[in-house]
């Protein structure tokens, strides 16, 4: 496919207001991350975080296209997953600064998010986790005849772990209801995905007869448009779906990646295509909305981030007098 | 389910609590390698896929897919039983038994439970050589998040399956390969509580703690000793976390002497651990105390090897009868 064919922008089925919700749920999401960042380096994030930044249109492009009852599964890279999915913002900030107030008290902190009842399954601190997670959760669904799905969000790398071989094969063989979204940034971790993998990613679930499809992952448009399809096929009975989104982090990954793997130039090349540039160009040009609108929203997340830290920074720690006594 | 003698294999008691769990409760699913079609390679399940259709599963050979699976369905609102064939494969499936269901209720901050139920076939005593004959209890032991359970009886495999099923954390639930075909009289109660052992046999010269098939050995032990004049206590664990040591506590301050007889090496595993604990709580009860397990190599192949690797009843006996002095005729401090 030529970058041309691949980068085609597609037709789009949503009202102004609903588009635009879906650039200011990214705006949310790369604020969140750049807070996020700065709050670690002023000591208040601890141990490690691994940023959504560059990547937020794969997210809120499939979870734009989700039910309520539909499940998802994300990765230690999973901030973006989270408030793709809806989880509030304030908890998830509260989590990430280890509050008693944060999603899951404090407990879980940057990689292992749950929430429950915004149908977050979790984010899941081993490459892979968040594919086992959401393929049982889609078993679940088929054997209680929900009709809902389970997506799981993993990265280029997992494409190499056992969970995506055994799980992508045991789907397919009992047709769960199943969306795999594999988010191709280019590099697992430190290194190039080619120089660690035989043929193409894709080649795998296509082997296996998995519904595929490949999309440009930072057109918002684009993923939502390819994401409705492979949704549909899950939900249809007929079996998992795969849905390689294409993407880039505009991060390290992790705080000590120092990025000197990038090729010279690259980083620039994506930053043209920045998912919220793209956003707010197509939002003009399918919807007539004057990109001063999109500053508008960008300067009202920002304070919305501001007062989150806020309130995230006096929220209380967890008692250290609870022991989690109750666990068994 | 029970033989006209008013006895029950202890295979048939592990099938009739899945069954008796799949009947009570339609979000009890069961799968695992060769369980349905086929009703598993030990012959503990045939007949649940006649009874329950499409809520007994074959998988494929994917223990990771399998462990993950049934984490992600318990936690999505059904009860998965995973039967993992040898326990030796559990290794395959530890990243989400561990990593995943065992943390997903504390580190959720309690928003949902796992409830799961891990069973697998393990021991040695069969030669199946080094990589179908482990006891994976220590690798399961410390973790938080787990329980594991061992019953030593048909009676105690039955009820405490069921308490297993009905439990809202991961259980991993481990079957002796040995005990599949012990006939034992027929349950007594339909549960029993996790992580409470049982004296099974009243003592007062010496404490024999052990779990799954190392208590039969215990009391085999126990009889024999008796012959020579030593009234041995045993205590069944029956399950290793939670870990019951006010039980082992109490016995000891009867006896005044524990052994604890493990399958499984001495460093790294349960019995020393145990042993620890008890000396921390309870050393002023303590005259003599000491752990029988196996050598710190792999389990070998040949019977003649095996057999001697293995802790027996045999080999309680001569430990016991050596470290009480029974040559100077019968147990030091006794009259």
């Amino acid at each position: 496919m030529s970058d041309e064919a691949r980068f085609a922008a597609p037709r789009s089925d949503l009202d102004a207001a609903d588009a635009l919700d879906l650039y200011r749920r990214m705006r949310l999401i790369r604020t969140f991350e750049d807070t996020v960042q700065s709050q670690f380096q002023k000591g208040a994030v601890h141990g490690t975080t691994h940023l959504y930044s560059g990547q937020e249109a794969s997210g809120v492009g499939v979870c734009s296209m989700l039910r309520d009852g539909d499940k998802v599964a994300g990765t230690y890279r999973g901030h973006g997953h989270a408030i793709a999915r809806g989880v509030d913002p304030q908890r998830l900030m509260d989590e990430m600064l280890g509050r008693a107030t944060g999603a899951c008290a404090g407990r879980a902190g940057s990689m292992n998010v749950v929430d429950v009842e915004a149908g977050l399954i979790g984010c899941f601190g081993i490459v892979g986790g968040s594919i086992g997670a959401a393929t049982g959760a889609a078993l679940a669904e088929k054997l209680r005849g929900t009709g809902a799905v389970a997506v799981a969000f993993f990265g280029d790398g997992t494409s190499n772990q056992a969970y995506f071989h055994e799980c992508l094969n045991w789907a397919q063989v009992e047709s769960l209801p199943v969306v795999f979204v594999c988010e191709n940034n280019l590099y697992m971790e430190f290194t190039p995905i080619e120089a660690v993998t035989a043929g193409s990613i894709g080649s795998r679930p296509q082997a296996m007869g998995i519904d595929y499809r490949q999309v440009d992952g930072n057109d918002v448009f684009a993923v939502r448009e390819a994401a409705g399809e492979a949704v549909a096929h899950a939900r249809s009975g007929k079996g998992p779906a795969f849905l390689e989104t294409l993407t880039y982090r505009f991060v390290g990954h992790s705080r000590s990646d120092p990025g000197s793997y990038r090729r010279p130039g690259e980083m620039e090349e994506w930053k043209k295509r920045d998912p919220l540039i793209l956003g707010r160009r197509a939002l003009e040009e399918r919807h007539g909305i004057d990109p001063e609108r999109c500053e508008e929203i960008d300067a009202e997340v920002a304070r919305q981030l501001e007062e989150i830290v806020e309130r995230g920074l006096a929220a209380p720690f967890p008692d250290p007098a609870d022991t989690g006594g109750e666990f068994k | 389910m029970a033989q006209a003698d008013g006895t029950i294999e202890y295979r048939v008691a592990v099938r009739e609590a899945i069954a008796a769990e799949m009947e009570a409760d339609p979000s009890v699913v069961f799968l695992g390698e060769d369980v349905a079609i086929a009703g598993g390679v030990f012959a503990v399940t045939p007949g649940l896929h006649e009874r329950f259709g499409d809520r007994v599963i074959d998988t494929p050979i994917s223990e990771l897919a399998m462990s993950a699976g049934a984490f992600g369905a318990a936690v999505n609102g059904l009860r998965p039983i995973l039967e993992i064939m040898f326990a030796d494969f559990l290794l395959l499936a530890m990243d989400s038994l561990v990593n995943q269901a065992a943390k997903y209720w504390y580190v959720s901050g309690g928003q949902r439970s796992c409830p799961l139920v891990v069973r697998s076939a393990m021991g040695a005593g069969g030669r199946f050589g080094a990589m179908h004959s482990q006891s994976p209890i220590p690798w399961l032991q410390g973790v938080p998040g787990l329980k594991v359970v061992a019953p030593a009886s048909a009676g105690d495999a039955y009820a405490l399956l069921r308490s297993s099923i009905r439990d809202d954390n991961p259980v991993c639930f481990l079957e002796h390969k040995r005990l599949y075909s012990v006939k034992d009289p027929v349950p007594g109660v339909e549960t029993l509580p996790l992580g409470e052992a049982a004296v099974v046999r009243e003592g007062a010269d010496v404490t024999l703690v052990s779990i799954s098939k190392g208590v039969r050995d215990c009391l085999a032990a126990a009889e024999e000793l008796a012959g020579k004049g030593v009234d041995a206590e045993v205590v069944d664990l029956r399950s290793l976390r939670p870990l019951d040591t006010d039980t082992v506590l109490r016995s000891v301050a009867k006896t005044n002497r524990v052994v604890m007889v493990e399958e499984g090496p001495l460093v790294g595993g349960w019995a020393a651990n145990l042993l620890g604990l008890v000396a921390a709580e309870g050393l002023h009860d303590l005259d003599d105390a000491w752990v029988i397990a196996c050598p710190e190599t792999p389990i070998p192949y040949s019977p003649s090897l095996e057999d001697a690797f293995l802790p027996d009843a045999g080999r309680i006996v001569g430990e016991v009868s050596g470290r009480l002095g029974l040559a100077a005729g019968g147990p030091r401090g006794s009259t």
